[in-house]
């Protein structure tokens, strides 16, 4: 036996929970493979598998919120700014490439070969229309390549999670003074994406993004499995990707800054650096399941980075409960598809006689009062369930911070 | 002999008051010192600049033998190169194993990236169960710290401090809340430390700084008042009015 296969074998055994995702994630993702129109026996509709598909994003979204708060403490309220901008990344080259198509095949019906300049021109006419434009702006300069706009997915929300981090971070700003600087940054960029000269299209978004460019002719019920797929394989690589992170020193670490930072930089670790990293971190893996999101939900404009986005996916991981990544999944597909459930007007309403709930519009007082109940009466969230089910008992302490000023018992009796 | 620590000409003032008015210490590098005086006297203070949490208005702190001015380090850098601090009120982190919070505490590349790739060695793995040995928590090194009682606590807190082999140790207190017995351990501990490293006490119990029978440094206002053995800054008048008289 290899030293390699040993460091994998006592990850896998020292995290049995990994398997297991990933198991049920497997079994689920081939579920909805037979039951789907495009492979199977058309049980489940392409829309309700495009559901399925911004759920799992949704979840994905959902882990990376959990090791940045649940994990390493900090209550980030812009993660979704995060998400979104990496379906606008995607989305530039999706929109660019497929109105290239339609632009090229109008031209060649006028008889002469269209000169590039004009295709670039005509499709800079079709996509800037709307806001009575007519010039790419610079930030589109790479939005003909398709792995110039991946990049881009990674690069642009991890380069801004890097400077606006770093800025924060460095000078110590910490618990709900960070949240609201999260949720300015979130609300400022929305506000900016709004504005028609920002160059994304302002209010209009991007749309028209379920049409693959090149693959016209694959019906939709096709391309609604196969991004279920690669959402589900993100999803299972993010899973195992995080699980590995929290499960060593390092894990070890960002829980420690969790509870006491100050302690933590007496033991000699930059606490600002390793935030900084996770912050980084979760940003990308944010991006990257907002690019694999939009595609599946055809459209997206600046209200997705409205600052209740990002306080929704907190409620989820609250929810399922923190500091545990399948808690965050659990919370996030959870509430997400009741929440599809409840507002997609299929929630029979309940007729009191003199008033009529009408779960459209009551959904968020339920959603809101079942997030207090869970902060109160169970802080460990859905999850916690698991723990009852193995017999594990954390010791009560009445709402206390797990930090280390709270002492056992025997200090209070050892103070004069 | 030489200093590790060299405090000199340091002043820090708080909303306009003086908590520390041109303190200078000293300490070699093999030296036990218990630093004594009434509340307010800028024990804590003390410790926070050399730590890196509170930095002063004027004054210079170095260390080592090429002189390191702490003055210019993060704490984060401060604790890397060798100064430890324990603090009164044990501070582990409590949601986290015994054998957790020592590998954490051992000395290692800090970095985030190799942080993230540090794998535990067999080495690593006979370091922290000799430790947990040592302060006598090796049957605890699963449990969660926040199980252990109080003392353990403490002492899983000195475990950490020798895990991190630091050159200079500032203890906070150590025998507030112990019992007899672990008040005796603790100090067979810290003189036994003090062999190989510098160690500075700070205490309030008179008794405990008898029985570690090193050099006092008594502090009042701010700034040193007396240094010597304990006899000595016992007879001296200006203690006596100051820290002891006030009984």
């Amino acid at each position: 036996m290899t030293r390699q296969t040993f460091v994998e074998r006592s990850f896998l055994a020292k995290n049995p929970s990994v398997l297991w995702f990933i198991l049920i994630l497997a079994l689920f993702t081939l579920g909805v493979t037979v039951l789907s129109e495009a492979y199977g026996v058309a049980f489940i509709s392409t829309s309700f598998v495009k559901t399925l598909g911004k759920t799992l994003c949704l979840c994905l979204v959902a882990l990376a919120m959990d090791l940045i708060w649940g994990y390493a403490g900090i209550l980030s309220l812009g993660h979704m700014a995060f998400f979104a901008l990496g379906g606008y990344m995607l989305g530039m080259w999706l929109i660019y490439a497929r109105t290239e198509e339609i632009v090229v095949a109008a031209l060649a019906q006028g008889g002469l070969p269209a000169t590039p300049e004009e295709v670039r021109q005509g499709i800079a006419v079709q996509i800037f229309g709307v806001v009575g434009a007519s010039e790419f702006p610079p930030i589109w300069a790479l939005a003909h390549s398709f792995w110039g706009q991946m990049f881009l997915v990674v690069a642009v929300p991890g380069v801004l999670a890097l400077v606006f981090g770093w800025l924060a971070f460095r000078s110590r700003v910490t618990g709900v003074y960070l949240s609201i600087l999260t949720q300015a940054m979130t609300l400022a960029l929305a506000l900016y994406l709004f504005q028609n000269d920002s160059g994304l299209r302002g209010n209009n978004g991007l749309s028209g993004l379920q049409n693959l460019p090149g693959l016209s002719d694959v019906s939709q019920d096709d391309l609604s499995i196969w991004f279920f797929w690669a959402s589900a394989f993100a999803l299972g690589a993010g899973y195992v990707l995080l699980a590995w992170v929290v499960s060593g020193k390092f894990g070890s670490v960002i829980r420690a800054i969790r509870d006491d930072e100050q302690r933590v930089r007496f033991l000699g670790y930059s606490v600002e650096g390793y935030k900084l990293f996770v912050f980084t971190l979760t940003a990308v893996i944010a991006a990257i399941a907002g690019a694999l999101y939009y595609p599946q939900a055809g459209i997206i404009n600046p209200a997705e980075l409205a600052p209740i986005a990002s306080i929704y996916l907190a409620v989820w991981v609250a929810i399922g409960g923190r500091g545990r990544l399948y808690g965050a999944v659990i919370g996030a597909a959870f509430v997400s598809l009741l929440s599809s459930w409840f507002t997609g007007g299929r929630a029979p309403s309940i007729p009191l006689g003199f008033y009529t709930i009408n779960w459209v519009d009551w959904w968020l007082v339920l959603l809101g009062l079942s997030f207090v109940a869970v902060t109160l009466f169970a802080p460990k969230g859905i999850g916690g369930l698991f723990d009852l089910w193995q017999g594990r008992r954390a010791p009560d302490r009445k709402g206390a911070a797990l930090g280390p000023d709270d002492s056992s018992l025997q200090e209070k009796e050892a103070l004069k | 002999m030489t200093a590790l620590l060299e405090v000199s000409g340091v002043s820090v003032t708080f909303d306009g008051f003086r908590a520390i008015n041109n303190l200078s210490f000293s300490i070699g590098a093999q030296e036990l010192r218990a630093i004594i005086g009434p509340n307010g006297a800028g024990k804590t203070t003390f410790m926070d600049i050399v730590t890196g949490k509170t930095r002063p208005d004027t004054g210079s702190v170095t260390f080592g033998e090429r002189s390191v001015s702490l003055l210019s380090l993060s704490e984060a850098q401060i604790a890397r190169v060798g100064v430890g601090r324990k603090f009164q009120r044990p501070t582990v982190f409590e949601d986290q194993s015994v054998a957790e919070n020592l590998t954490m505490a051992l000395k290692a590349q800090r970095a985030p990236w190799r942080v993230l790739f540090w794998k535990e060695g067999p080495e690593d793995r006979a370091k922290v169960e000799a430790l947990a040995e040592e302060v006598g928590l090796a049957e605890h090194l699963p449990r969660k710290a926040g199980e252990l009682s109080h003392g353990q606590k403490q002492w899983l807190e000195i475990g950490m401090l020798l895990a991190q082999e630091p050159r200079l140790l500032l203890v906070d207190e150590p025998a507030a809340g112990m019992t007899l017995a672990e008040r005796e351990h603790t100090t067979a501990l810290l003189v036994e430390m003090a062999k190989t490293r510098a160690v500075v006490v700070v205490e309030h119990d008179m008794e405990f700084v008898r029985r570690l029978n090193c050099k006092v440094t008594v502090l009042h206002e701010g700034a040193v008042l007396a240094e010597g053995s304990l006899d000595h800054v016992t007879k001296n008048q200006q203690v006596i009015e100051v820290y002891l008289g006030r009984g």
